[in-house]
């Protein structure tokens, strides 16, 4: 038993965390918002010079072979920042998903330049009636010849605006799931754009298209494999960026209370708030054992892999949100305020719950394994 | 012991569902059902809606312009018009300032600030709150100085509502800084048009313009605009915060706010099936259903006390805490309810200035905007720490 970061990890950590403190303050943070169109940040230039884009990816795919603590380390870095970036929405996942499924040239076309930071993809799922099920999509595709029709509406796809091409799930005419390779120009694919609450960029999407038959990239099991590794490490990322958001809300939080005067003294001497800044320290520890949990679960058995994440999913979910909440509370008015640094962290805290899955999604997959899990 | 209402009351009930469903505008009606934010226009045609039939100030004695209704009447009307999804009344003057002058106010004061109020001619906003004095109003610091006739005002107010509508402000001030913390207040009535005051906006996390601040630099404001004697404003202010505190629960709001959760859980889909089919989310309602029942019941129970002639105390901390913690987790669940659909953002839409969304777009845009700007009801008028305060001091006696 050992919890102690190797010197690698130590390096890693250290790299990411300074990077963020000296890039993402807060108004950096708002300039990287206000900038953000086609062209990709010169923050994420930095994080492709640092290899953090290649990390996780094992060396085959042309990544560094980095594991789920790498991962993790750099997520709470990002969570730490509330990093303005899609490093999971548009690199890790749709990666994760051409390294396993896409052939040599799909992976020369998307992948390398992906890795070298050249280009985002995105992966579009959400349907109105899937809510948080992925193999189910209600998107038709059609084999006509040697190619494919793809016909239907995705919503709230996470970094769709800044996506060069889109992993689309869609069912086949056999009732399975597939999952399409489709460039972000191809005619008969409209888009409406908007950002989240949580300053993400998203959107809805349309389509009415036609493709060869090279850009299915999986279908049936092999493809729900995939989807469950790759999101099996999406929500691992998850846990982790939001314990990097808790620390600071915990931190900017307890620094108020020790300087904001109300009847005469610090409102840190009130032992109801002491006894409430207790609280939120320790949701924050039990999340951060969760995150450790999740990330160390990645390469078990799948069913394992699965209960662990589901349970730190739905634990953090719920611990995210109740600091969130004590974070404005205690910050009162103050808390309420888009000025206050700390609304921003509650809302991302609130926010990611409902990205992969939320608590209650995920505690119905803990409840519906209980007996059989160890 | 008997839950019924009267038969009267029932009739009241029918009475006021008719009038919701003869005057209540379709256009205001779908924005405040759909979570929209309402313009100025738009409030003061609902208020005056309400003025026509003579119900705007229910609190008020008859001989100003009330209703003369009973508690129980005029929670009734609440319940009514929130689940009709009429407007709230903007309270800072017919609920706020109003019973203030009523009560303190000189007859010139009545007979000019009234029928104004009355007939929707004046907005009025608050002003309280100062950035360094939140829970612990009394350490408020803007100065009123004696000139003359007038009193020369410097200071900021802060978390004005909706005062970027205001055409008039009250005010606490301190005019004797050498007096105790609380002595030394005085009530204010304050034109906006004064020259030195200037108003910027606050902008929540939910993105919206709904709280102000107020910047006050050598404002000359008429010793006549003082409500009540030189000293006594926290009397005033303490009068303001006891009065009209059974709707404290927001009871109407709750159980609006309910029927739309289960409304939203219906139109979800999960795995096939209704939302609200799910056990572990159904449980979820059931409790939130359960905490409603009760805070009903503990509603009337004040309700009933006040009718029969006891003032509610510190029973309103009560009422306040659940029903703020209920709203609070309802805004919650519909948040959750409505999964990756509650995270846009369609800031246009929310403002009031957007149509191009489609039903399901409409029905879900508002989600997370209310649960975010609901965390107000446990911040604002007392945060519920202090409430629980007033709680284990007064009811409790610790």
């Amino acid at each position: 038993m050992d919890f102690s970061l190797n010197d690698e990890q130590r390096m890693l950590d250290e790299t990411v965390t300074r990077l963020v403190a000296d890039r993402c303050n807060p108004e950096q943070r708002r300039t990287l918002i206000q900038e953000r169109g086609t062209a990709l940040s010169s923050l994420w230039r930095t994080f492709s010079e640092l290899g953090l884009l290649a990390m996780p990816f094992s060396e085959e795919a042309g990544g560094l072979g980095g594991d789920g603590i790498d991962l993790m380390l750099i997520m709470q870095a990002l969570g730490r920042g509330l990093v303005p970036e899609a490093y999971l929405d548009g690199l890790i996942i749709p990666g994760m998903l051409l390294a396993k499924l896409a052939d040599d040239s799909q992976c020369e076309r998307w992948l390398t330049p992906l890795l070298e930071g050249e280009h985002q993809l995105a992966l579009a799922w959400h349907e109105t009636a899937s809510r948080y099920d992925i193999d189910m999509p209600e998107t038709r595709a059609e084999r006509s010849d040697e190619d494919w029709h793809l016909q239907g509406r995705k919503q709230v796809v996470i970094n769709a605006p800044g996506a060069a091409a889109l992993l689309v799930t869609a069912g086949l005419e056999d009732g399975s799931p597939g999952l399409f390779l489709v460039p972000a120009d191809s005619d008969g694919l409209t888009r409406r754009d908007y950002i989240t609450l949580d300053d993400q960029r998203a959107g809805d999407l349309d389509f009415d298209l036609t493709l060869p038959s090279s850009a299915l990239l999986a279908s049936g099991d092999s493809l729900l494999a995939a989807l469950g590794e790759t999101l099996a490490h999406g929500r691992a990322a998850l846990c982790a960026e939001a314990v990097g958001a808790m620390e600071v809300a915990c931190e900017q939080t307890l620094e108020y209370l020790k300087e904001r005067q109300q009847f005469g003294a610090p409102l840190s001497r009130q032992q109801a708030l002491q006894h409430r800044m207790v609280d939120m320290h320790l949701h924050l520890e039990q999340a951060r054992s969760m995150a450790i949990l999740a990330a160390a679960s990645l390469t078990l058995p799948e069913e394992q892999r699965d209960y662990r994440i589901a349970a730190a999913k739905a634990y953090v979910g719920e611990a995210a949100q109740f600091i969130a909440e004590q974070a404005i509370q205690l910050h009162g008015g103050m808390g309420m305020t888009e000025e206050c640094y700390v609304a921003h962290y509650a809302k991302r805290l609130i926010l990611l719950d409902h990205a992969l899955g939320d608590r209650d999604y995920h505690l119905e997959t803990v409840m519906a394994h209980l007996d059989t899990a160890a | 012991m008997n839950l019924q209402f009267t038969p009267e009351e029932n009739t009241f009930r029918e009475e006021v569902r008719a009038f919701l469903a003869d005057k209540l505008p379709t256009d205001i009606q779908r924005k405040v059902r759909l979570g929209q934010q309402l313009s100025a226009e738009e409030h003061v045609r609902w208020q005056n809606c309400l003025s026509e039939r003579g119900w705007l100030a229910p609190g008020w004695p008859v001989e100003h312009g009330g209703t003369g209704w009973s508690p129980v009447e005029k929670h009734i009307f609440e319940e009514e018009c929130a689940a009709a999804n009429a407007p709230t009344v903007v309270p800072f003057g017919v609920n706020m300032v109003a019973p203030v002058i009523i009560r303190f106010g000189s007859d010139e004061q009545k007979h000019h600030y009234l029928p104004r109020i009355l007939n929707n001619d004046d907005w009025w906003c608050q002003g309280y709150s100062e950035t360094g004095a939140g829970s612990d109003l009394a350490s408020l610091k803007t100065r009123a100085e004696r000139d003359g006739d007038h009193y020369i005002v410097n200071g900021q107010k802060t978390w004005t509502t909706l005062g970027q509508h205001a055409n008039m402000i009250f005010c606490l001030v301190r005019t004797d800084p050498e007096a105790k913390k609380q002595a030394g207040i005085s009530f204010l009535l304050i034109d906006m048009d004064t020259p030195g005051i200037s108003v910027r906006p606050i902008i929540t996390l939910d993105g919206a313009h709904e709280v102000n601040e107020v910047f006050l630099d050598d404002v000359r404001v008429p010793v006549a605009n003082r409500v009540g004697e030189e000293g006594e404003g926290w009397t005033c202010a303490k009068f303001l915060l006891t009065h009209e505190r059974t709707g404290i629960a927001g009871l109407g709001h709750a159980k609006q706010a309910l029927r739309h959760l289960k409304d939203a859980a219906r139109r979800q889909t999960h795995r096939g099936r209704p939302l609200i089919e799910a056990p572990s989310f159904r449980e979820q309602i059931a409790r939130a259903e359960l905490e409603l029942m009760a805070l009903e019941v503990t509603n009337l129970r004040v309700l009933a006390a006040a009718r029969d002639g006891g003032a509610p105390g510190a029973e309103s901390s009560l009422l306040k805490i659940r029903g703020s913690e209920l709203r609070q987790r309802l805004s919650d669940l519909t948040r959750r309810t409505l999964g990756p659909q509650a995270l846009p953002f369609f800031a246009d839409f929310l403002a009031g200035d957007d149509d191009t969304l489609d039903d399901d777009q409409s029905f879900a845009a508002a989600a997370t905007a209310q649960y975010l700007n609901r965390r107000k009801l446990s911040i604002y008028g007392g945060a519920n720490e202090i409430q629980k305060n007033i709680v284990a001091k007064t009811i409790l006696g610790m």
